[in-house]
């Protein structure tokens, strides 16, 4: 199945209703980015082939924390948009001079976006199960807009990569995805996923990455011996 | 330098075999460098620019962001080498002008008031120069655009219109730039008909006007088409390995 590729300023039809990456002129709907077309009954959409990635509050993203004030961390949350942590935001309540023990500067953290205020001020939120700084593993950046690729359907492909691997995998909304697990794992599950960023369009994605995985599993085991 | 050709046209055709509403060869490549967010290579008759595009990003200094949209920063540059007589590097009358109107010219299609506070930086490099240097740029930089994912309404497309020899002509070359009568580069949104650049040195009649500004239409059609084929190429390849 090829897939409709457009570019910024391609008409892509009257009387329907234009959702993300597309803009309308005289009710006639045309893409604003260079990507690919997605069309539901009643909605067509344009999903970016590249660009940053823009904070939407309720992602989940992961943080690196560039700064620690006296009342908040400042993150560097891979966008052009830095992300702000406020002490009052924090789970705990901790005291002003205890904040550099609890997240360093340098170090990465599961942080949820809960506001974006005008003029694009992120402010962030440790109020998900899944928030925590990163003390163990590796995190690994890709284009954010290769996301949906990682995850694929349904969380198909991550939890194929999951299964076959046996490395714990988090992704973030924002191009970052931490792997914990024994080196090995981390590495293979690293390199499977950067093979997914560099091949996101290709036909039956699903078949070559489960292929890639057995190949070097049996490669690796091969070596031990 | 060389001397002044006797004739620029010849019996309608011209010193490189072209005629008067003909383009040189184009070859447009998206997405060449790793490190830039969108970039373009183009190869036109004797042009060879690379363009790159990093952005949107924090604007710096910071006296510059602007709370409801991105700025864009447009930087047009000459290499030492490409001309015959070596160019002096660094920035000069010449390319600041360049570089304001070629930001001038894309900042219609851009849509910034998605990217508050931000700025979206384009680089032009001219690598080798023959005439129309900044309509290459600005048909380049349209490319890296839309290659770094930013969201816009059209691409630009842009070509240089003149007159030689008492002939309007399209694409000029160095030739016909250096001693023709008239040099007009045009830049425009080809599907709307939009133009957001128009430029002239020399002179000419209104009636010449009219059929210059009728071959840049035209010509910009052409450049419009492989624009779009270079992004699409760009995106067939990433699929078929």
């Amino acid at each position: 199945m090829r897939e409709e590729v457009v570019i910024p300023g391609c008409f892509l039809g009257e009387s329907v209703t234009a959702g993300e990456g597309t803009f309308v002129e005289e009710n006639r709907v045309y893409s604003m980015v260079y990507g690919l077309v997605k069309r539901d009954k009643k909605e067509v959409e344009v999903i970016p082939l590249s660009g940053k990635y823009l904070p939407k509050a309720g992602d989940l993203v992961i943080g690196k924390v560039i700064e620690s004030t006296f009342s908040m961390w400042i993150m560097d949350i891979n966008s052009p948009y830095e992300g702000l942590l406020r002490l009052s935001n924090y789970p705990k309540r901790i005291e002003k001079e205890d904040m550099q023990k609890e997240m360093r500067v340098g170090e990465m953290v599961i942080t949820r976006i809960k506001e974006v205020e005008f003029p694009m001020r992120i402010n962030l939120a440790m109020d998900d199960r899944k928030c925590a700084v990163i003390r163990e593993g590796v995190v690994i950046e890709i284009t954010h807009t290769k996301i949906p690729r990682v995850i694929g359907k349904g969380g198909s492909m991550i939890n194929l990569i999951k299964k076959k691997i046996g490395c714990n995998i988090f992704i973030g909304q924002n191009g970052r995805i931490w792997l914990s697990g024994s080196d090995e794992k981390i590495e293979l599950a690293a390199e499977t996923i950067l093979k997914i960023e560099r091949e996101a369009h290709a036909n039956r994605l699903a078949d070559r990455i489960d292929r890639f995985i057995r190949e070097r599993k049996k490669g690796k085991g091969k070596n031990a011996k | 330098m060389q001397n002044r050709p006797e004739k620029l046209i010849n019996d309608g055709i011209r010193l490189d075999g072209r005629g008067p509403d003909e383009i040189r060869p184009i070859k447009i490549e998206a997405g060449v460098l790793n490190r830039a967010d969108g970039s373009c290579y183009i190869e036109w008759g004797g042009n060879k620019v690379l363009a790159a595009v990093y952005g949107p990003r924090e604007a710096h200094p910071r006296h510059l962001q602007d709370s409801r949209k991105a700025i864009i920063k447009y930087r047009y540059n000459m290499a030492s080498f490409s001309v015959e007589d070596r160019k002096r590097p660094g920035p000069d009358r010449r390319s600041v002008e360049i570089s304001k109107v070629s930001r001038d010219a894309l900042a219609p299609v851009l849509m910034l008031e998605y990217f508050p506070r931000s700025s979206i930086d384009i680089f032009v490099e001219i690598l080798q120069a023959d005439a129309g240097t900044r309509t290459t740029g600005i048909t380049a930089a349209s490319v890296a655009l839309a290659d770094a994912g930013i969201p816009m309404k059209n691409l630009v497309s842009a070509i240089s219109v003149g007159k030689a020899d008492g002939e309007v002509i399209l694409d000029l070359i160095r030739e016909e730039d250096n001693y023709g009568e008239a040099d007009m580069p045009v830049a425009m949104i080809t599907e709307t008909g939009d133009i957001t650049l128009l430029q002239m040195d020399g002179r000419i009649t209104g009636e010449e006007f009219i059929k210059a500004l009728n071959f840049a239409k035209k010509g910009c059609e052409s450049v419009y088409k492989l624009q779009r084929r270079s992004l699409i190429e760009k995106y067939e390849k990433s699929c078929s390995d």
